[in-house]
C-alpha cells in the first residue's frame, strides 16, 4: 500500500534501493552521501536485502568494482559526492564507454577548494561530459522516485548507459520531508529483472569487455553513445509515463511551472526549482508574467523540449549552481544553443548562485527576476556577491 | 583511414567471439624480420618456447618456419637459437 512517511533524502534513496534489492553495492562514505550507504549497509546486515555489499578503500575502487560487477551481469548501485566523485572521474568515462548501466546517487556538494562541504552542483557538472545519464531531483519525493525510475532508463537495451541520480546535499539529503512510498511489490514489478546484454558471467557465450580501440573504432563507438543518448530521450518519456500509471506522479524531460503564458522564464536545477516557484508566484501577484522550468533530465540534454518551451519568451534567465570560471555557468551556453534555431532568440541572462552553499532565497530570486524583466540585469550576475 | 560504421559495431566495444585477436594483424609493427636457415635448424623448439607471439609454425614435430601475422620482429628467437639458425634482417 502506498504510504506517506517522513524521511530525509539520503534515507529515501536507501529505501528505494532496498525495495529494488540490487545484486551488488560498493561505496565509500563521504558527506553528505554517507547516510545512503550507511542505511543500506544496515539493510544488508539485517538480511532485509540479498545484496552483496563490498567495503572498498576508496571511491576509485568503488566505481571500478561497480563497473566490473555490472559488466559481469549484476545490477549494481553506488553513491558518492564532491571529492569522491572527483576521485571516480578516471573511471567514469570508462563505465559509460563500456555501456554498463549502473546507478549512482550523487548527493551534490561543491568541489574543494577552498575546502567547503556545502551544496552546489560543482561535482555533477564537472563530470557531465563523461557520458552518463543525469537526473536531477527537486525534493525528497523526487530523489526517491528518480532512484526507482533510473534503472529502467539505464538498463533499457537501446540505452545501456550508467545513470547519476542527483539530489542536493544537505538541502535534500539531510532534510526530513513528507513523501509517498511506492509499494515494494510495485517497485519490483516496475523495475523488473535485470537483463544484462553480453554479461561476462554468461560462460556459454564468452565475451570480452573494455577492449582497446584504434581511432577507426574509438570515434564510432563514441557516436554509438550519442545515438543511445538520443534514444534515451524517448525512453525517459516512456518510463515516466509507466511510473505515472502506478503512482499518479507525472514527470517529463522538463518540469514546467507557469510557463505557458510567461514572458520571463527562469531555468534552474534541483531543490532551487521549488524556491523559484515561490518567487514566480510572488512575481505573478506583482503583475510580472514569470515562469520557471527545470530540466529533470540533464543528460541527455533535452534541447528540442527546451526550444519549444522557451519559444516566444521575452527573456530567459539561466540559474547555474556552478561556474566554469572564465566563461559562464555550465547550463547557460547549452540553453542558448538549444534556442539558437528559434526565429527570435529571447534575451538571455546567466545567474550564478548558491556556490559552496551560499544563500538561495525566494527574495533573492524574486529581485533577480525583476531585474531580468526590467532589463536591468547584467549578462552574468553573481547573485549575492558585489564584484 | 576507413572509419567503422557505428551501426555495425557491438555496443560498448564488446567482443562477442573468442579468439578474435588471432585475426588482427599486428605483424605490420615489425621493422626486423626473422630469417630461418633450415640447414642449421635442429628442431629443438627453443624458439617455439620463447616466441611471445606464437609465431613459430610446427608441423610433424618439426620447426616449419615463422608465420609473420603476429611477429613483431623482437628477435628473441634469433637470440635463443643454440645453432644461430635465425638471423634478423631489416625490412
Amino acid at each position: 500500500m502506498a504510504m506517506d512517511i517522513a524521511i530525509n533524502g539520503d534515507n529515501a534513496v536507501a529505501l528505494a534501493w532496498k525495495q529494488i534489492d540490487p545484486d551488488v553495492c560498493a561505496a565509500y562514505p563521504i558527506t553528505p552521501q554517507t547516510i545512503i550507504v550507511e542505511k543500506f549497509a544496515e539493510y544488508v546486515a539485517n538480511g532485509e536485502v540479498s545484496t552483496e555489499f563490498v567495503c572498498v578503500e576508496s571511491e576509485h575502487s568503488a566505481l571500478t568494482l561497480c563497473t566490473a560487477s555490472e559488466s559481469a551481469g549484476a545490477r549494481t548501485f553506488t553513491a558518492t559526492a564532491s571529492q569522491g566523485l572527483a576521485y571516480m572521474w578516471e573511471m567514469m568515462p570508462i563505465t559509460a564507454a563500456m555501456r554498463t548501466p549502473l546507478i549512482m546517487a550523487v548527493a551534490n556538494r561543491t568541489v574543494s577548494g577552498p575546502i567547503n562541504i556545502n551544496n552546489d552542483h560543482g561535482d555533477a557538472m564537472s563530470a557531465r561530459d563523461c557520458g552518463w545519464l543525469m537526473l536531477f531531483s527537486e525534493n525528497v519525493q523526487q530523489a526517491y522516485d528518480n532512484s526507482i525510475i533510473a534503472p529502467r532508463i539505464a538498463e533499457h537495451p537501446d540505452v545501456q548507459l550508467p545513470c547519476m541520480v542527483n539530489l542536493d546535499g544537505f538541502i535534500l539529503t539531510h532534510a526530513i520531508e513528507r513523501m509517498t512510498m511506492v509499494d515494494t511489490a510495485d517497485v519490483k514489478k516496475f523495475v523488473g529483472e535485470f537483463r544484462p546484454v553480453y554479461p561476462l558471467l554468461d560462460i556459454k557465450h564468452p565475451v570480452s569487455h573494455g577492449n582497446m580501440d584504434g581511432p577507426d573504432f574509438y570515434y564510432p563507438h563514441k557516436c554509438q553513445s550519442v545515438t543511445a543518448m538520443e534514444k534515451a530521450l524517448e525512453v525517459c518519456e516512456e518510463v515516466f509515463e509507466d511510473f505515472r500509471k502506478i503512482t499518479g506522479r507525472e514527470y517529463h524531460l522538463l518540469d514546467e511551472y507557469r510557463c505557458d503564458d510567461a514572458e520571463f522564464v527562469a531555468v534552474i536545477l534541483g531543490s532551487s526549482f521549488g524556491t523559484m516557484k515561490a518567487a514566480v508566484d510572488m512575481l505573478r501577484e506583482q503583475g510580472i508574467k514569470a515562469g520557471c522550468l527545470m530540466p529533470r533530465v540533464y543528460r541527455p540534454w533535452p534541447a528540442a523540449a527546451l526550444a519549444k518551451a522557451l519559444a516566444g519568451k521575452k527573456a530567459v534567465a539561466v540559474f547555474d549552481k556552478h561556474l566554469s570560471i572564465g566563461a559562464y555557468g555550465p547550463m547557460f551556453p547549452e540553453v542558448v544553443a538549444a534556442c539558437s534555431d528559434l526565429d527570435k532568440l529571447p534575451k538571455m541572462f546567466n545567474v550564478i548562485y548558491g556556490l559552496g552553499g551560499a544563500d538561495a532565497t525566494v527574495a533573492g530570486f524574486k529581485k533577480m527576476m525583476e531585474d531580468v524583466a526590467s532589463g536591468a540585469a547584467s549578462k552574468i550576475t553573481y547573485l549575492g556577491v558585489k564584484m | 583511414m576507413v572509419m567503422a560504421n557505428p551501426k555495425d559495431l557491438i555496443v560498448g566495444g564488446r567482443i562477442i567471439k573468442p579468439g578474435s585477436s588471432e585475426q588482427f594483424n599486428t605483424g605490420d609493427w615489425r621493422s626486423f624480420v626473422p630469417i630461418v636457415d633450415q640447414d642449421k635448424c635442429i628442431d629443438c623448439m627453443t624458439c617455439w618456447i620463447y616466441c611471445p607471439d606464437n609465431s613459430i609454425v610446427v608441423r610433424d614435430n618439426k620447426m616449419a618456419g615463422i608465420k609473420l601475422t603476429h611477429c613483431k620482429g623482437c628477435g628473441i628467437c634469433s637470440k635463443v637459437c643454440p645453432k644461430k639458425a635465425i638471423t634478423m634482417k631489416e625490412e
